[in-house]
């Protein structure tokens, strides 16, 4: 096909086109607005479809195509261009994110069905999808900047769509002030790229590193490290990703599980030849990998709310990615390939969590469900499968993903190689574990239902076919995504012109490596069975070790920020205003006070009586002209 | 003659009316030695006109008398209107002048 | 001769101002359209400008020149260079905005009718701001802006003290004193006051530096004096120079406002009519930033430079410390002001940071802030005036209400935290690009301003806007058809200068490189090319 680049912007237009349509339209869109959404989600998807099939249709090494709308910020050395690039990488994120993003929408129809602002919702979805498809098209960083914090946008909006809970509107505003601490992080780095390279597009940024020292590599590095780490919810700015959870749980599943989480992945990988140069920044980037993906881990062993379990699973496994993204080129397709099944498998789970508290009187506390698979067979076997998946159970996707990013943080070498690989083995243990725990508590087990605010217990059922329809495809993606990928290593080979493509050479076989994570993936699971499976779950949680007790706090990490932050802010604005009161105006208040009493007192020079001016006014004069005499003499 | 004479004479006359505005205390008095000051500025600027041979002084010394004419007829008329309401003309019998 | 555009341009609103106060007291509507329609014919008049400008053209156009007083060499010189039209633009966009956002602002009471609130008196005075602002961006005569400078305080002290906020007394003012009114009357002169001391005080110290320049160069014409500067006819002592440029800077420090002479604007801002908050900080403020671009440094180059650490150092002050109290305010206006003060150190960092983007990105700042505070400002006022109250703690859940009202006002903060693809974004980055390429650590430092800028603007929405709500504000009604009217343009300019600022920086960009060639100053090389 030809000029197939013209179709590029078309990816994005038509949910930004649904966006506007949308909030703008008015209350006279509500009996047709969720359709239009979808709809033009779907056209997303087909372009996407067309343009791939394009792509695959050209030689390896020819398939970016590159769109150059217009001139949008030109001062001087500064050129900004709305200009869009697709690559491989790009890609395989458009076709996640439309893909997903439209099973997500029409699931949606089905989810928020009784939700009279269900129209704005699906406005805020579609500006999610242009903003998501903007950040991973863009050509340079600037623009990709502006997709980052539309993406921000839409995941405040949705967080808070159901802002009348204060609860809700809280999380949402923190989950866009920490994204605003990394922001700051890219926006810095935007500027030293500017200075240091004189643009800030992906193709002379990228092929001149260079050219310049490994410091201010290192420091961009870091920079973009910094970005990730606020919207991939890793180690330190992770607290957002648990409090996100207050939003509608298809938002749950696509911004905060497959695609918009997994942005900071992308901007690592793109900026791969950033980071191949520089070897402190990579350090950095392994370890917030390995730190998270425990640390996220932990945190999913201790909640007892469904979601908030799958969030810390989520944070786990963009753990994953990271690190394997922070190897290099040894582990790029590993983590591009993580992320595409993850955003099959997780978004299938969070989709599956959605319908059970669908039919469950959206209860979320894991501990008043019990004994499910019966009643909702269709959640059961999806769930199930996409549990499968995660926990890496051999021939399903996860496995396949996983395994390799195992074997690659072995193959870093040296001590740090050891040390990485076994924070890897032991995350598999743990999601085995607490993946096992949700899957026991939630089908498993008698019935620990509870009756609702209004004393009804629940009657869980089925959700309606536009909410099945997507977790059987999500499962059927959770199921085979990572064999596809695998066969041949076609996944890699997709990748290799963009990311670049080295074997590791691990210490351990692919073998030995394998057999480990099963082993403790069975180990992982054997213990959840004998915690959760063989003895009854009590509904009110029992104090728990230390440990469990910090872990259900999100490890004391709320508790830091508040302490730290929170309550430091307020005590530094409280006094700053006491001071621009007291001091800065004080002054001014101050001086025009003694001016008035100057004033005052002199006042009482004026006594009315006319001879008394004819003194002051004579003597004046003589005082006057005495001194132009004396100023003569002189 | 000098013309330098008749400086001295606007002097004179001009110490001579600021002494009676500080000292006197009828109003009608005061007033008349504010005239006395203000012809002997007049007669100081007819002098220098003189000295200088040019018309400026006397320019002026025409204004000075126009407005010093204005000035009585308001400051009499004040005057009447003080004694009036008072029934003196001392100018410290009055503050009026103060807020 | 050719038309006289640029003085038509400021004529129109000085005679529709006149008109205006002439419309006879009852015919008070008759007043309101007349207003209305002479800031359209103005806005017609800017476009013209604005039209006719040629961005590669000479560095001043359009110009006019008169003789006025012969004896001191003041003459009625007017030329606009990109920078003005720009500005003028924003004047005549936003006049007719504020003046239909203020429709009913000066209505009588109807409480009691008796009391006469002089109607045509406020559109008459907003008018004559008009013309005095757009005159001073005119200007190319340092006399003739001085005088402009100085007469929209008049105005200005009227529409601060004679047509105070309705929705006064605010509670906490009431609560402090117990008394409603009168208390309100009080404060309300207290800031029209404290608003005239201290750009008094400012003017005055600029008109010892204009009479000092005058002294030293014989003239006060802007493009003659810059001009033997360049060409060295026209040598300044080091001393003088600096003195006569902090002389000029002081002045257009407080109207800026800049750390530490800022404390006038809350309380101005706090105390007016929305619609006249909107002409302090987005319209006459400007005055003030765009005086610094022109006359600081177009006539004294090397004070400024000489000057720029300083002015750096307070500008980023500025920024943080406006951001920080604009986090601690209880009040929803004196917040909006004190985020204009850190936007105000954002505009005088670009400035000062001597780069192409970092004076580019100034002046689309001056524009777009203008902008984006109208609409956050404006829609703060429909929601004060529907309540009666500026606290930020009797709001809660108005989203659920007012769903429009909330839409529109968080479109407004997202432009206030300066979002990507809405037109302060630009402005911001630029200045941002524009100091870091100079001075990294400040650049560095001032973004901790885009975190606050967020922190403040979202404490304000979810207080205000979310939550369950409160029983006062179940029955505000959304925003009306005027409202609408007011606040549709502004967010479509704002989306508009967000993804597509050409236009803008076409006209701008010229006149930066003039700025930048008057102080002698050249973009830093990037690294890999100097290293070339």
């Amino acid at each position: 096909m030809d000029n197939a680049e013209n179709l590029i912007a078309l990816l994005v237009a038509a949910p930004l086109l649904g966006a506007a349509v949308l909030l703008v339209g008015g209350r006279r869109l509500d009996r047709t607005g969720h359709w239009i959404g979808t709809a033009l989600a779907a056209v997303s998807f087909v372009v996407a479809v067309v343009l791939f099939a394009d792509m695959l249709g050209r030689p390896g090494d020819d398939r970016t195509l590159y769109q150059h709308l217009f001139s949008w910020i030109p001062v001087g050395g500064f050129q900004a261009d709305i200009a869009f690039q697709l690559d491989q990488l790009s890609m395989t994120f458009v076709l996640l994110i439309t893909g997903v993003g439209s099973l997500i929408h029409l699931y949606s129809v089905g989810y928020m069905e009784h939700d009279e602002r269900r129209r704005r919702f699906f406005g805020y979805l579609n500006l999610f999808l242009a903003a998501m498809l903007l950040l991973v098209l863009a050509d340079n960083y600037l623009l990709l900047y502006v997709g980052w914090e539309g993406v921000g946008l839409a995941s405040y909006l949705l967080i808070g769509f159901w802002q009348h809970k204060p609860s809700a509107a809280t999380a949402a505003k923190k989950a866009f002030l920490v994204n605003r601490v990394g922001d700051m992080g890219l926006s810095i780095a935007i500027m030293l790229m500017f200075t240091t390279f004189g643009t800030f597009a992906f193709g002379p940024v990228l092929g001149a590193t260079g050219e310049t020292s490994e410091g201010t590599l290192t420091a961009l590095g870091l920079l973009l490290l910094l970005a990730a780490c606020g919207k991939s919810a890793q180690v330190p700015l992770q607290s957002w990703l648990g409090d996100a959870m207050e939003g509608p749980t298809p938002v749950s599943a696509l911004i905060h599980a497959a695609t918009m989480v997994t942005a900071g992945v992308y901007l690592i990988t793109r900026s791969g030849a950033i980071f191949n140069a520089a070897p402190d920044a990579q350090l950095a980037v392994v370890t917030v990998g390995a730190v998270t993906l425990l640390f996220g881990a932990i945190v999913g062993c201790a909640k007892d709310d469904i979601k908030k379990a799958l969030a810390g699973s989520t944070m786990s496994q963009i753990g994953y990615m990271i690190l394997a993204a922070g190897l290099g080129p040894i582990g790029y397709a590993f983590a591009i390939m993580h992320l595409v099944t993850h955003g099959f498998f997780k978004a299938g789970l969070f989709l599956g969590a959605g319908s059970v508290m669908h039919g469950m009187n959206d209860e979320v506390d894991m501990r008043k469900y019990g004994g499910l698979r019966k009643y909702m067979p269709i959640t059961f076997v999806t769930f199930g499968l996409g549990y499968l998946a995660i926990i890496g159970f051999p021939g399903l996707s996860g496995f396949f993903s996983k395994d390799k990013i195992i074997e690659a943080a072995f193959a870093k070498g040296g001590t740090e190689g050891w040390i990485l690989g076994g924070a890897a083995l032991l995350g598999a243990a743990i999601t085995a574990f607490y993946m096992t725990r949700v899957m026991l508590m939630t089908f498993f087990g008698e019935k620990r239902w509870q009756p609702d605010d209004k004393g009804e217990l629940p009657h869980p059922h089925e959700s309606p076919r536009t909410m099945t329809i997507p977790m059987i495809v999500l499962a059927f993606g959770s199921v085979f995504a990572g064999g596809l990928f695998s066969w041949h290593e076609s996944f890699v080979k997709w990748l290799e012109p963009v990311t670049s493509f080295e074997h590791g050479h691990s210490p351990l076989s692919a073998a030995t490596v394998t057999t480990a994570t099963v082993a403790v993936m069975v180990l992982g699971v054997a213990l959840a069975y004998l915690q959760y499976g063989r003895r009854p779950v009590p509904v009110t949680p029992p104090r728990g070790s230390l440990l469990t007790r910090a872990a259900r706090r999100d490890l004391l990490q709320d508790d830091f920020n508040h302490v730290v932050l929170v309550r430091g802010g307020e005590h530094l604005t409280r006094s700053l205003v006491y001071v621009d009161h007291s001091l800065v105006d004080g002054v001014v208040n101050g001086t025009a006070a003694s001016f008035g009493g100057l004033s005052g007192r002199l006042r009482k020079l004026q006594n009315g009586y006319a001879r008394t001016y004819a003194v002051t006014m004579f003597g004046g004069t003589a005082v006057l002209i005495a001194a132009t005499l004396l100023m003569r003499a002189v | 003659m000098n013309p330098v004479n008749y400086l001295y004479l606007a002097a004179l006359l001009f110490t001579i009316g600021a002494a009676g505005v500080l000292i006197r205390r009828n109003a009608i008095v005061v007033f008349m030695c504010i005239e006395l000051m203000l012809n002997a500025c007049n007669l100081a600027l007819v002098a220098f006109s003189r000295m200088h041979g040019n018309l400026d002084g006397q320019i002026i010394a025409f204004f000075t008398m126009v407005v010093a004419a204005a000035e009585v007829v308001v400051g009499l008329a004040i005057i009447v209107s003080l004694f009036r309401s008072r029934h003196s003309a001392s100018v410290d019998d009055a503050s009026l002048m103060k807020l | 001769m050719s038309f006289p555009l640029l003085t038509a341009t400021a004529a129109l609103p000085a005679l529709g101002a006149i008109a205006t106060a002439a419309v006879p007291a009852g015919r008070r509507t008759a007043a309101k359209w007349l207003a209305l329609l002479v800031s359209l014919g103005t806005l017609v008049l800017a476009a013209v400008i604005a039209v006719r400008f040629e961005p590669g053209g000479d560095r001043y156009q359009l110009t006019e020149s008169h003789a006025w007083i012969a004896d001191f060499g003041v003459r009625y010189e007017l030329g606009v260079d990109g920078i003005a039209v720009a500005l003028i633009a924003l004047t005549a966009v936003l006049i007719p905005v504020i003046i239909l956002a203020g429709w009913h602002d000066a209505d009588p009471l109807e409480t009691d009718s008796q009391r006469w609130r002089p109607t045509q008196g406020f559109f008459a005075l907003i008018l004559s701001v008009e013309a005095m602002v757009i005159l001073s961006f005119e200007a190319t005569d340092v006399f003739l802006f001085y005088i402009l400078f100085e007469a929209m305080l008049i105005p200005m002290y009227f529409l601060i003290g004679g047509f105070g906020d309705r929705a006064a007394p605010a509670r906490q003012g009431a609560a402090a004193t117990g008394g409603g009114e009168e208390n309100a009357a009080a404060q309300r002169s207290y800031a029209a006051v404290k608003f005239l001391l201290y750009n008094l005080a400012g003017g005055l110290i600029m008109l010892a530096a204009v009479i000092g320049l005058y002294v030293v160069a014989g003239n006060f014409s802007l493009t003659e004096i810059a001009e033997a500067r360049a060409n060295g006819t026209l040598e300044m002592a080091t001393n003088t120079e600096r003195l006569l440029f902090l002389g000029f800077f002081f002045a257009f420090a407080v109207k800026a406002p800049l750390w530490p002479l800022h404390t006038w604007l809350p309380n101005a801002m706090g105390e007016s009519t929305a619609p006249v908050a909107v002409l302090i900080t987005a319209v006459v403020d400007k005055v003030g930033t765009f005086a610094m671009l022109r006359f600081c440094l177009g006539l004294f180059p090397e004070a400024s430079e000489w000057a720029t650490p300083v002015i750096l150092a307070l500008a980023l002050i500025s920024i943080v410390y406006g951001a920080l109290l604009a986090v601690g305010q209880r009040d929803i206006k004196r917040l909006i002001a004190y985020a204009s003060i850190s936007h105000f150190g954002f505009i005088i960092m670009g400035i000062f940071a001597m780069t192409t983007q970092g004076q580019a990105g100034a002046t689309l700042y001056m524009v777009n802030h203008g902008i984006s505070t109208a609409a956050l400002m404006l829609v703060a006022g429909f929601l004060i005036s529907r309540r009666g109250s500026r606290l930020i703690a009797d709001y809660g859940g108005v989203q659920k209400v007012a769903p429009i009202l909330a839409g529109t006002f968080l479109i407004g903060g997202l432009a206030t935290l300066s979002l990507p693809g809405l037109a302060p974004f630009v402005s911001e980055f630029l200045v941002l690009v524009g100091t870091f390429a100079r001075y990294p650590v400040v650049g560095v430092i001032a973004t901790l301003g885009i975190v606050l800028a967020a922190l403040y603007t979202l404490v304000l929405y979810q207080r205000t806007m979310t939550g369950p709500v409160k029983e006062e504000v179940r029955t505000l009604p959304d925003l009306r058809l005027r409202e609408l009217v007011v606040v549709t343009p502004l967010i479509a300019l704002l989306i508009f200068l967000g993804v597509y600022p050409k236009p803008l920086t076409d006209i701008v960009n010229p006149a930066v490189e003039h700025t930048m060639s008057d102080v002698q100053k050249k973009d830093p090389q990037p690294e890999v090319e100097a290293a070339k």
